[in-house]
């Protein structure tokens, strides 16, 4: 192979402590003609300030229209090697779990048809193949699908489902988020691989209120774990928190939002009626304090980055739903869901923008979903607001 | 060589398959957990059983070379299994205890980084940049880096009064969870795009080029079978170029980022938030950014002089007062600062309380 491009304004990306995406690029470009170009060129674009990558063109493996994102160089006679230069995105594990012989595999593949680049993971939670050119696209995916791997979802299909740890290695977690992730990969594979939706559709699952993977800031349909009963309070281990330096009543007591907790210096006592679930305590008091009672999760739907009416964080739909495999509940729901989205929502409009411009009552009638009080921050505050005709009885009390 | 026979529809391998045996025995019976380091945690069962999870940064973007390296460590020490988690940083998982010290010794020894976990600075979720994506209006892997080089002790040792999270957007389509970060970058345009009216009309759909306007400021141009744009109601987001590429918005000399701050996501304390505008512009630098190192620098700072314990960043500027954040942090505050978009007349301080 022959010699790296001269990069100095990226070499300066290979100084100072943190690994650097830099020497990453430059092991693959020593042993590949595709990593050589995409070196060279973000080389140039840290020159000129500015990308030279293309979107567009249908491109991906038969009988699939998602999984493959099309990538062209907009220099393509500078750097040829990556005139095409394809991302292809892999269906991860649940939980991020990997063994040293699955990682091995994908590499061995991935330098036989790719540049060698990957990501671990990309946003959604794909794993992500960082470039490759058209032709290798169907060996690739032979080579994985007939080792049992298969893509993920891009374009207005379902993607990629994801999850934070889960039951897998903590103990906070109110339902299997490896599961149902798992679960409904599979049920809706063809939805996954074939778009067909006015635009994405991302799910994402969280044991409980923490909310390690984000899922309500950053999936359509929210799934977080949660608890009906009372929180069991271990008070010996209470004291060995506050022999350990921790001050309960400061960063317990008072931090706790409905200040429904209380410490005399001996028994930390919680009034469950009041606790909305937050997190705080057991977070903070892991040995001493654990949900206890009925699990299940609330469902979420709604949130996504600012285009086009700005940001939104998912808001409640479902308060609490058992989550018991084959979760049947959620997938029927969730078909329901797309049936509205299919029916009413416009090219590249997401499932929380269509409910916001048609209304919720019009999106609860139709999943058939009672109005809660836990789906609102605070009800209306105008006094004008739609009477459906059966609800105007003549000469009713009411 | 024949290529083997493919498969479709079959989904991701079962998760059981790559789980270590220790947490196939105690899956969803693990008691408490503790964390011995800021890159080491032990998980205890109800059983007594013990899994040590040992973090280390990555850049995210990993070659094979590396990729193999982080599989044999892992076969050495870990029985093979280790993770990734959701914000990229690289876990093993170690069974037997025994094998704790000399895998970090083996870390230490071939330079990984160790840390991460707790009240500090983790990795930064972030999206592909000028490394692989059309709309990018900086490159969000150099701005990772130089971030985390300069915040490296805040992974490795230093404690904050809780976790910062941070992130890299390199457009406003925010591909990262920029929007409820402690503190966040996104990269954004400062131009109207210029409409090339010979390549609209084969390569744009009209109605979905104007729908993605946020503000109307896309109208059709009957006579050029293209569209045209009012000047002074675009806001230079960007979406019309990603529907219809010939609406090139990309200018190297008025590009560069924004900073936010005060998101988060988890329900800790107080409902999840969304970032706010602390920063409007700063030009791009590349490839060490100093100017937005210096900025974020100097959020970072104040939030760790001037909170409480267990505050996040949001907290504690709610706590402060938006008024006293920029006092102390010494940003200025301009025009851009105050909304003019959709949800303005919310973000009004309609009280006379507020500090000097």
């Amino acid at each position: 192979m022959s010699e790296l491009p001269k990069t100095p304004l990226l070499d300066e990306l290979e100084k100072g402590p943190w690994p650097s995406f830099v020497t990453e690029i430059k092991k693959a470009a020593k042993k590949n003609l595709m990593a050589k170009d995409e070196l060279a060129q973000l080389e140039k674009s840290y020159t000129d300030k500015r990308g030279y990558w293309k979107h567009g063109g249908i491109v991906g493996v038969r009988g699939y229209g998602a999984g493959v994102i099309g990538r062209y160089s907009s220099l393509p006679d500078q750097f040829p090697n990556v005139a095409n230069f394809h991302t292809v995105r892999i269906n991860s594990i649940a939980g991020f779990f990997y063994t040293s012989d699955a990682i091995k595999m994908m590499c061995d593949i991935w330098d036989k048809y790719g540049s060698g680049l990957t990501n671990f993971h990309g946003s959604t939670g794909d794993i992500i193949l960082l470039g490759t050119n058209t032709e290798n696209l169907e060996p690739l995916f032979a080579e994985f699908s007939s080792r049992g791997w298969d893509l993920g979802g891009s374009g207005s299909a379902m993607r990629t489902p994801s999850c934070c740890v889960g039951p897998a290695r903590c103990e906070w977690s109110n339902i299997d988020t490896l599961d149902i992730t798992y679960s409904i990969t599979q049920e809706f594979q063809d939805e996954l691989h074939r778009p067909a939706f006015p635009y994405k559709f991302k799910f994402k699952t969280a044991g409980c209120a923490v909310d390690c993977i984000a899922s309500i800031a950053r999936a359509d349909c929210s799934i977080i774990g949660t608890w009906k009963g009372n929180i069991a309070i271990d008070q010996d281990a209470v004291k060995w928190y506050e022999k350990n330096g921790m001050n309960i009543q400061e960063e317990i007591v008072n931090r706790c939002p409905t200040k429904c907790m209380s410490y005399d210096g001996k028994t930390l006592k919680i009034n469950d009626e009041d606790c909305s679930r937050c997190m705080h305590c057991i977070a903070k008091m892991t040995k001493a304090l654990k949900p206890t009672g009925e699990r299940g999760a609330t469902i979420l739907i709604g949130s996504k980055a600012p285009f086009v009416i700005g940001a939104t964080l998912s808001w409640v739909i479902i308060p609490f739903m058992k989550m018991e495999p084959p979760y049947t509940e959620l997938k029927e729901f969730t078909r329901k869901v797309w049936e509205y989205w299919d029916e009413y929502g416009k090219n590249r409009e997401r499932i929380g923008e269509l409910i916001i411009r048609r209304g919720m009552r019009d999106f609860l009638e139709y999943v058939g979903i009672q109005p809660d009080p836990r789906m609102v921050k605070e009800p209306r505050r105008d006094p004008f607001y739609f009477w459906k005709e059966e609800e105007l009885v003549p000469n009713s009390k009411l | 060589m024949a290529a083997p026979q493919r498969r479709t529809d079959i989904g991701p391998p079962h998760y059981k398959d790559f789980l270590p045996p220790v947490i196939q025995k105690n899956y969803g019976n693990w008691k408490y957990h503790e964390i011995l380091e800021p890159g080491v945690m032990v998980h205890v069962a109800n059983s007594g059983d013990k899994i040590w999870s040992v973090r280390v940064a990555s850049p995210r973007l990993l070659s094979t070379d590396t990729l193999r390296d982080i599989a044999d460590i892992a076969a050495k020490y870990c029985g093979g299994y280790l993770r990734f988690t959701t914000r990229n940083n690289i876990e093993f998982l170690v069974s037997d205890e025994k094998n704790l010290n000399p895998l970090k010794e083996e870390l230490k020894k071939k330079g990984y980084m160790m840390g991460g976990i707790g009240p500090r600075v983790s990795n930064i979720v972030h999206t592909q940049g000028w490394i692989h994506c059309h709309s990018a209006a900086s490159d969000a892997s150099g701005l990772v880096k130089v971030l985390m080089d300069e915040f490296a002790e805040y992974f490795t040792k230093k404690e904050l009064p809780n976790r910062v999270r941070l992130a890299v957007a390199c457009c406003t389509n925010m591909c990262g969870a920029v929007h409820c970060s402690d503190i966040a970058i996104v990269a954004v345009h400062r131009k109207i795009p210029q409409i090339d009216h010979e390549k609209v009309p084969n390569m744009c759909e009209i109605p979905s080029t104007i729908a993605a306007c946020p503000t109307g400021a896309i109208s059709p141009d009957p006579a050029k079978k293209s569209v045209k744009i009012k000047e002074d109601k675009c806001m230079y987001c960007g979406n019309c170029f990603t529907v219809c590429p010939p609406m090139e918005i990309h200018d190297p000399e008025y590009d560069g980022v924004a900073i936010v701050a005060g998101g988060k996501v988890g329900n800790l304390r107080t409902p999840p938030k969304f970032s706010k505008l602390v920063v409007p512009f700063i030009k791009n630098n590349p490839p060490r950014w100093p100017e937005v190192v210096d900025a974020v620098k100097k959020i970072l700072n104040a939030y760790e002089k001037g909170a409480m314990k267990h505050e996040r960043v949001g907290e504690w500027i709610e706590r402060i007062g938006w008024e006293k954040f920029f006092k102390v942090t010494g940003l200025p505050f301009t025009h851009q600062h105050i909304d003019d978009f959709l949800i303005a007349r919310e973000t009004f301080r309609t009280s006379a309380a507020f500090k000097w």
